[in-house]
């Protein structure tokens, strides 16, 4: 039978398993493949903090949703147009999921009474029972089908089951037109070196699960999203703490100083350390420590030294780290560090994310101890994010904390690849002579207030550094008007780094009835609301430097007659707009619940707002 | 090169203990030894960073005119780590309590010998907090009487040897801070040993806990309660020279010579370097009444550094990668074109 092919301009696909059923892969080359067949897409992993729950509970599952278009894509989608659901538990999670048109494509053969019963149903038809019977619902025999496909195969039956991902991907790709050439590349290179034998197995459920989309009836038609009419040049996927990553090895690289990370393992921000761990090619040294304290301490210890240091951590881990923050403050020593915010407080919900960090990265140290912060808008801002956050730490001689959260660091999207030759030079105020007799670390230059940084190794500049209150010679002091000098250049020296970070922009008209506020990660969600909402006279301002906000940030509000700030948090950025800049009145758009905004809770904030 | 001496070391800064401080002493001492190592390995003043925490003798690094960097409580270790795996090149000396290396400090301290990373860490132990004015420390004896344990402690101390070698250290020596020569040879021996390497220097507390180690200090007792070992020289120890160390095939027994039958013959020589770390944990665990405390250098072995094998292995995948810029790493792996 001839399937109808329907061009639609962006489809939303989500996978979801027990986390042992290879989801997240599965979502992964869907995403993948969908890049480089020329979609513009957002990717969303949504899985539990347990490597492997007891399986077919509702703690368990796993999922993976990926929002595929042919023009701009800026979020993973708030609903799904199609669900696969490999047992009862998935399905009963993310049905509330499913927009009213969507497919849901289910394991027919893991519905069994024990799988149903541990997912809590009480009746034998699940989709009535969740209320969404009258969705397009596709029941496959996909375990026995996947053993059947591999009946003659020599793997044995536990091998066999962990291919039933491939066939829900070959599946999925029949429906929205993927090629699978990538996916059997991605295969070959995956498993050829280790277990060759899998190689020919999974290529084949695959083909397997996309042959048997195309014979049976139950599908009624299949889609076409075609290639974004994007700028032209070299793509590639990039998730948020890959860029991260790479961003620093980018400003290792503009600044001639050898990168160090010490670090110590967390989620969400891991990836981080593990992608650094990989490129020892390019001088990047990494250092697991022993806990937090240890990764920011090695960390600093290599500032000192003249590297480029960083460290690499999320909520708890940066709470660990304060003192040391503190130190690096008062040694006035460049670092980045790295926050990929997840639900907290304390271990909250690891693989969840937030913005609930901004309170703690603004004050969240012992005494005056201000630090430059910016944050991250999408997984491969990231790269610029880090690099800024790098030049501003090297040129200005301060500790600088960067911003990610989860929901960016584990979230990929397509980049195109900017040439390096584009970034600009990174000129850290190394000392190279001193007048009288000896060095003095906290002497400043009188524009910047940067002081000016010995390396360990240069003759004639032995100094020392700590944590005890200095004069400008490096001496020990606790003079009271010596420690009040020093106070505010501290601070002073960071508020002037206003003048060296853009100025703040604004996506929409420059004056109007709603400027829409944000930062961070929710910047795709807003810019869909604020696109999607349908008002001439609302805009967007999306903050990627908070401390110091942008020079003409008060300017840029002015202009507006309401101030609405976006915030997956319960109010910090805009406490802190209100205590920066107090003459204006912010309206508030919070959720707390570990979960990203949808671009429909925004739309009506923003109606609502309008409307007052 | 010009020849450096101790007054190379001094900083302008006048030390700030209190008189009588055994800190002054290992100062001293550590003034001595570094124009001797500078020598010894051709090393320039510039090349030596001082690294200390928090605490009476982490004020050192202002009192030595070298790079210094005084931290935050118990993270000296970790701050010395990243210097050192940061640039090998530097030689990194570090000074902390017993507070600061074995109580806030003591997952970074037993991690760095576990990694058996280059620096060279002396461990000022008098058995007290002194900065925060005389509170237990984790070297406390079992029953001490400080401000926070009026009625004695009711928890047992940390002995650093025991702690050092239990982490499979490959450097442990232990002294008295009045010993300044031996100092000078332990520290001169430290500078020399490649990797992690623990100087224990028994130091006094004229404030708030004096007398801190005169079981075995006081002139009068000094010779026959401990005994100073070097490698290839038989333990011999005593005011008299009379007494000696053997292994009975169980364990390390006091004997005197020319009593019972035992000769200088019977006595055992030293063996640093063995791999052996049994006989290296019986001598750093010797106590009295039945035997001299050891002081020198117990163990001194070689094997590979931490910071070496960094480097080598940032050398060895530059060499084999084909990713050599931040343009090849963007490229490599999946890309597609967009015309």
């Amino acid at each position: 039978m001839e399937h109808g092919v329907i061009d639609i301009e962006d489809v939303v696909i989500r996978f979801a398993g027990d986390s042992g059923d290879g989801m997240q892969l599965t979502g992964s080359l869907f995403a993948e493949s969908s890049a480089v067949f020329g979609n513009s897409l957002s990717t969303f992993p949504d899985y539990p903090a347990e490597i492997r729950s007891p399986h077919g509970t509702l703690a368990g599952v796993s999922g993976f949703q990926v929002h595929i278009g042919s023009t701009h894509v800026g979020t993973p989608g708030d609903f799904c147009d199609l669900l696969v659901a490999m047992n009862p538990a998935a399905l009963k999670t993310n049905a509330q999921w499913c927009k009213r048109t969507a497919m849901v494509i289910v394991d027919s053969d893991a519905f069994d009474d024990t799988l149903m019963q541990k997912a809590g149903f009480k009746t034998q038809n699940p989709f009535e029972e969740l209320g969404i019977e009258d969705r397009t619902i596709i029941p496959a025999p996909i375990t026995t089908l996947t053993k059947e496909s591999l009946s003659d195969s020599r793997m044995d039956s536990k091998a066999i089951l962990k291919c039933k991902n491939m066939f829900t991907l070959g599946m999925a790709c029949y429906i929205y037109g993927r090629p699978l050439d990538h996916i059997f590349e991605y295969i070959e290179r995956k498993f050829a070196k280790k277990h060759p034998e899998v190689v020919e197995p999974n290529k084949k459920v695959l083909q397997d699960g996309f042959n048997y989309a195309a014979a049976i009836q139950a599908i009624p038609n299949t889609y076409r999203v075609n290639p974004t009419a994007a700028e032209k040049g070299t793509y590639r996927n990039i998730t948020g703490n890959q860029a991260v990553a790479w961003g620093l090895l980018a400003a290792s690289e503009k600044s001639g100083l050898p990168l160090f990370c010490g670090s110590y393992p967390i989620t969400p921000a891991t990836g981080i350390l593990e992608e650094l761990a990989l490129h020892k090619s390019l001088g990047a040294k990494t250092l697991q420590a022993e806990d937090e304290i240890a990764g920011i301490c090695t960390a600093i210890g290599a500032a000192f030294a003249g590297n480029l240091a960083c460290t690499t951590t999320s909520g708890p881990g940066l709470s660990l780290k304060s003192e040391a923050l503190g130190l690096a403050v008062m040694t006035e020593l460049p670092l980045v560090v790295v926050d990929v915010q997840r639900a907290g407080p304390c271990t909250g919900i690891p693989t969840k994310t937030e913005q609930t960090d901004l309170y703690q990265a603004l004050y969240g140290r012992s005494g005056e101890c201000p630090m430059p912060v910016i944050a991250a808008h999408s997984p491969s801002h990231c790269f610029d994010a880090a690099f800024m956050a790098a030049k501003i730490a090297l040129e200005h001689m301060t500790p600088v904390i960067l911003l990610s959260e989860g929901f960016l660091g584990n979230g990929s999207e397509p980049w195109l690849i900017p040439p390096m030759s584009d970034y600009p030079e990174i000129k850290p105020p190394f000392a190279r002579s001193f007048e009288g007799s000896c060095f003095h670390p906290f002497e400043r230059d009188p524009e910047t207030l940067v002081r000016k940084w010995a390396i360990p190794g240069q003759k004639g500049f032995e100094h020392r550094v700590g944590g005890l209150e200095k004069d400008h010679s490096g001496v020990l002091s606790s003079n009271p008007e010596n420690h009040a000098v020093m106070v505010e250049e501290r601070a002073e020296k960071v508020r002037r780094i206003a003048s060296s970070i853009p100025a703040l922009k604004v996506e929409g008209p420059s004056s109007g009835r709603l400027l829409v506020v944000g930062w961070g990660g929710t910047y795709g969600h807003l810019v869909s609301a604020v696109s999607q909402c349908g008002l001439k006279d609302v805009a967007l301002a999306h903050f990627d430097y908070i401390n110091p906000l942008p020079a003409n940030t008060a300017e840029v509000f002015a202009a507006y007659d309401r101030i609405l700030v976006c915030e997956l948090n319960s109010g910090q950025f805009a406490g802190y707009l209100r205590d920066c800049l107090p003459q204006f009145k912010y309206e508030q758009l919070n959720k707390i619940k570990g979960q990203p905004f949808l671009v429909g809770e925004v739309v009506a904030a923003i109606k609502e707002n309008i409307g007052r | 090169m010009a020849t450096l001496t101790a007054k190379d070391f001094k900083s302008d800064q006048l030390a700030r203990w209190c008189p009588g401080c055994g800190d002054h002493a290992v100062l001293a001492a550590l003034q001595r030894a570094l124009p001797k190592v500078s020598q010894a390995l051709g090393y320039e003043k510039e090349r030596y960073v001082v690294v200390s925490g928090i605490g009476c003798s982490s004020r050192l690094p202002y009192y030595m005119d070298t790079y210094g960097f005084h931290s935050i409580h118990g993270r000296a270790t970790a701050i010395s780590t990243g210097i050192k795996v940061a640039n090998p090149w530097l030689t990194v000396w570090q000074a902390c309590g017993d507070g600061d290396a074995l109580a806030i400090g003591g997952n970074h301290f037993i991690h760095a010998i576990r990694r058996n990373i280059d620096i060279n860490i002396i461990l000022f132990n008098n058995r007290i907090y002194g900065l925060t004015k005389g509170q237990y420390s984790p070297t406390s004896k079992f029953g001490a009487i400080t401000k926070t344990s009026p009625y004695g402690t009711v928890e047992h101390p940390f002995e650093p040897g025991s702690l050092v070698l239990g982490a499979k250290g490959t450097f442990f020596a232990r002294s008295l801070d009045v010993e300044l020569a031996l100092n000078e040879e332990i520290m001169t021996a430290a500078a020399l040993h490649d990797g992690c390497s623990v100087m224990e220097m028994l130091t006094n507390c004229v404030i708030f806990n004096d007398g801190a180690h005169k079981d075995i200090a006081d002139p009068a007792v000094r010779a026959d309660r401990t005994i100073i070992l070097r490698h290839g020289e038989k333990m011999i120890f005593g005011a008299n020279k009379d007494k000696g160390l053997i292994y009975d095939g169980k364990k390390i027994r006091v004997v005197h010579i020319g009593e019972g039958g035992f000769t200088e013959e019977d006595i055992l020589v030293h063996d640093a370097h063995t791999d052996n770390i049994g006989i290296h944990m019986a001598l750093a665990d010797m106590k009295g009444p039945d035997y001299p405390v050891a002081l020198g250098v117990i163990r001194d072995v070689r094997d590979v550094t931490y910071d070496d094998g960094v480097r080598d292995q940032v050398k060895d995948v530059m060499l084999k990668s084909n990713i050599h810029t931040v343009d090849d790493l963007l490229h490599s792996g999946t890309t597609w074109e967009i015309k």
